[in-house]
């Protein structure tokens, strides 16, 4: 759509068995009220979903893909991250 | 449960216009008729709305005008299954084998689409006058009647949502929206009396239809709430003389049914 039609929204869909809301999709609506229903239409319509959550697209800030390299280094090499140097102290039975 | 499958599709318990006609039950006549003008009001509107699809302001639309549609579709084809199964019509000879002077639908529903304002407005007045009358005929004594409604008093109510939620946009929009809403009312308003006027059919049927005129002031608060909320009043306009329950119809009916019964006429016998 141009600039001047409806902002675009993100769509979290949590299904009747699911656990958390898994983003489903995008859509069009020019306002909160009227994404839920059509997030509802669009994405409910076979009744995969109890919970609706809507996001305007401009509100979520992206990780930068070109900084994937740095940005999700693995913690290898960085062992002092990691509790492994502690000796158990004398006496401790249960840890 | 089986049918917590993340992708079902649920019948759930709700009448379907086969079981109507596998039930075997016949309306009488006086109710056939009765059904009749029911399913002549969600088939006429749903074939104008069908008109939309691919043509709205967005695509979003496009579904959820879709959708109505559809609900419409389904009320139709049990009203008129049920309606047929007084002398062993089908649902497909009552939409496609009738002529327009056999249709009994109120002049509201074939009222031209006009701008997306003008068939808010038809929506507007058309799901609140619904909802109102499938709630009460829920409680019909002809069980059958009553089936068909518990299943379209849900759908009804999204019809409701969502022409009552454009209204308000389109009412505290823009100018311009506001302008095409005001005069979307006063276009569409001079049909909507035509839907609460009772004669010899609903008053014979006693407990087993609604009374039209008993609709009328649940209809009234719930518009007035609606049209407070956008800032806008019910116009003042004169009604419009209507008939559509006798098959008087304005000129507008009968390109519609032309084009919506082309292809069955064209092949008479056919099936599909």
């Amino acid at each position: 759509a141009p600039a001047a039609g409806w902002p675009l929204w993100e769509v979290f869909v949590r299904s009747s068995r699911g656990l958390s809301h898994v983003h489903a999709g995008s859509l069009h609506a020019p306002d909160a009220d009227m994404a839920v229903r059509n997030a509802r239409d669009l994405y409910t319509r076979r009744n995969e979903g109890v919970s609706l959550w809507v996001v305007p697209a401009s509100a979520i800030i992206a990780s930068d893909p070109d900084a994937k390299g740095q940005f999700f280094e693995s913690p290898q090499g960085k062992d002092y991250r990691h509790a492994t140097y502690y000796t158990k102290s004398e006496g401790v039975k249960h840890l | 449960m089986s049918s917590d499958s993340a992708t079902r599709i649920t019948p759930g318990n709700a009448l379907r216009p086969e079981d109507i006609a596998a039930a075997g039950t016949r309306a009488d006549p006086d109710v056939a008729a009765y059904a009749l003008r029911l399913g002549d009001d969600a088939l006429v509107l749903a074939q104008r709305l069908g008109w939309w699809i691919s043509r709205a302001p967005e695509l979003e639309e496009d579904v959820a005008l879709g959708n109505i549609a559809l609900d419409l579709i389904g009320h139709a084809r049990s009203f008129l299954s049920y309606a047929g199964s007084a002398d062993g019509r089908t649902e497909d000879d009552l939409a496609y084998w009738r002529k327009e002077t056999e249709f009994r639908s109120a002049h509201l529903m074939e009222q031209p689409n006009g701008d997306f304002a003008r068939t808010i407005a038809r929506q507007l007045a058309v799901s609140f006058y619904s909802f109102e009358l499938y709630t009460a005929l829920q409680h019909s004594a002809d069980p059958t009647l009553a089936a068909i409604a518990a299943k379209a008093v849900k759908e009804v109510d999204y019809h409701r949502d969502h022409s009552a939620q454009w209204v308000l946009r389109l009412g505290l929009g823009t100018d311009e929206s506001r302008r095409r809403m005001i005069r979307a009312l006063e276009l569409t308003w001079p049909y909507v009396g035509e839907l609460f006027d009772d004669d010899e059919l609903v008053l014979s049927l006693g407990g087993r239809a609604v009374l039209p005129s008993a609709l009328k002031p649940p209809f009234d608060r719930g518009i007035t709430a609606v049209l407070r909320k956008a800032e806008l009043e019910v116009p003042a306009v004169p009604a419009a003389p209507g008939g559509g329950r006798r098959g008087q119809h304005s000129e507008h009916l009968g390109y519609l049914l032309a084009e919506m019964q082309v292809l069955a006429r064209e092949h008479p016998g056919a099936t599909w």
